[in-house]
């Protein structure tokens, strides 16, 4: 019984957001860098899952939060084809759609060692561009331009 | 209608539209051809050198003064509150409390965009790391126009570091807005960096890699030089490359007459000093054009009209 129980309180979940179809090995850098263990909600991990399109994923879900546009937009840059569901009452409510987004703040470091931003009181920002074989990453500050997997990658 | 550079940051040279180059160029023609002694009356400007600079530094103060203006300020970051571990946003504050505009260079990239964020009066990058040096690409463009007549369709060879050349980037960017075309010539480890080419490409701008000065001379109307620097090889890799990326003056006989040898300075050993006394040399005169240029710039952002 208490088997039963505990399965399903680690998959339902009441209200809140899911985030399914991360490459596998993204997951723990997708909940590190959005810091959604702050939240202090119930937060339910799934990694290396067998996916049929995929192989193998990772998925997240968390209790009692939705993700902003700018959030969602800025989880494109790890899992081009996450998808984000907002339940509400165990049901799918609505969809959040994925979109590269234009410009990305505060969430990586600049590759650039001496890039200005690492030490002054600003947040890194980035304009981001998709050309035909890679998304490009340009900082405001040094204005260098990275490869978005570089970026990615630093923190 | 006040001009569009007025007390606008002057940090980059993608933040430029072509308009605004072509008024700085003849702005600057306009100070060379008669001077004014009254366009910084009464201002009070602070260069901060968080970084030794010899031209640019001198060359920004004799603009201001030569323009009637005064000036404040520091030639190296080491005995500054900076040193005390103040960050460039407070410091910034405080001077743009007790001036009209502030004149700096860095050692950190990006340091005058962080800069024109904390400050209230306009920033003017005199240089942050590798990033930028806009003054510089402006007395390029302006010694461009000044001994071609023309910015539009020009054929440029740069030679030398292609690849952490700030002037060069800077320049080819300007450049790519008034339809140029262009040689890159110098070691393959200092090529051009692929992210400037993709722009240059999206421009539509045509480009060519070529193996020696020799081949391209007939060809252009600017030889633009700049300094291998040593320290970016190893001694037998140096060895190598020593001595290819050099000009001399026996090497200028298929030149067109137009053809102008310019170099952001200073200069080594790439170009010989036979060459300073041929008709071509012109980046003594250049060096000089910076004080115009900067006079020309300083005088837009702090004057609605010129």
């Amino acid at each position: 019984m208490t088997e039963k129980v505990y399965a399903r309180n680690v998959e339902a979940l009441k209200s809140g957001t899911v985030i399914d179809h991360i490459p596998a090995g993204q997951g723990l850098r997708i909940l590190r860098l959005f810091q959604l263990a702050e939240y202090r909600e119930r937060v339910t991990v799934g990694l290396n899952l067998p996916s049929g399109h995929m192989g193998s994923k990772d998925l997240i879900k968390i209790e009692n939060v939705v993700l902003s546009e700018e959030q969602a937009n800025e989880l494109a840059l790890f899992a081009p084809r996450g998808t984000v569901s907002v339940i509400e009452d165990f049901a799918v409510v609505r969809k959040q759609k994925l979109a590269i987004p234009d410009t990305v703040e505060g969430i990586f470091a600049c590759p650039n060692s001496n890039c200005v931003s690492h030490v002054e009181p600003v947040q890194s920002h980035f304009s981001v561009r998709v050309t035909e074989h890679d998304t490009k990453m340009k900082c405001k500050y040094c204005e260098k331009v990275f490869s978005k997997d570089i970026v990615v990658d630093v923190r | 209608m006040p001009n569009p550079l007025y007390r606008k940051h002057i940090i980059s040279i993608p933040d430029f539209t072509r308009e605004e180059l072509e008024l700085v160029v003849q702005t600057a023609a306009q100070l060379k051809a008669a001077p004014r002694g009254d366009l910084l009356k009464d201002r009070l400007l602070a260069t901060c050198f968080f970084e030794p600079s010899t031209r640019t530094r001198l060359s920004f103060e004799t603009a201001v003064q030569r323009l009637g203006g005064n000036v404040i300020g520091f030639a190296d970051g080491a005995n500054t509150s900076a040193k005390k571990g103040e960050t460039l946003a407070d410091t910034v504050r405080i001077i743009s409390s007790y001036t009209d505009a502030i004149i700096m260079r860095h050692p950190k990239e990006g340091a005058a965009r962080v800069a024109s964020e904390f400050s209230s009066v306009p920033i003017i990058n005199g240089g942050d790391g590798a990033n930028q040096h806009p003054s510089q690409t402006l007395l390029d463009l302006f010694t461009l126009q000044e001994t071609q007549g023309r910015l539009d369709n020009l054929t440029v060879a740069f030679v030398g570091d292609l690849k952490y050349g700030r002037t060069v980037h800077s320049l080819a960017q300007a450049l790519s807005l008034f339809g140029a075309k262009f040689y890159f010539v110098g070691p393959e480890a200092l090529a051009m960096p692929d992210y400037l080419c993709e722009e240059l490409d999206e421009r539509g701008i045509s480009y060519s890699i070529a193996a020696t000065i020799e081949e391209v001379i007939p060809h252009i109307d600017i030889l633009y030089m700049t300094r291998v620097q040593r320290e970016r090889f190893d001694e037998a890799e140096y060895k190598k490359i020593q001595g290819q990326f050099v000009l001399r003056a026996d090497m200028l006989r298929s030149a067109r007459p137009n053809m102008k040898i310019l170099h952001p300075l200073p200069r080594v050993d790439e170009i010989t000093t036979d060459v300073d006394a041929t008709p071509h040399a012109y980046y003594f005169e250049q060096a000089k054009n910076g004080v115009y240029a900067r006079q020309a710039l300083l005088s837009l952002v702090l004057n609605e009209t010129v």
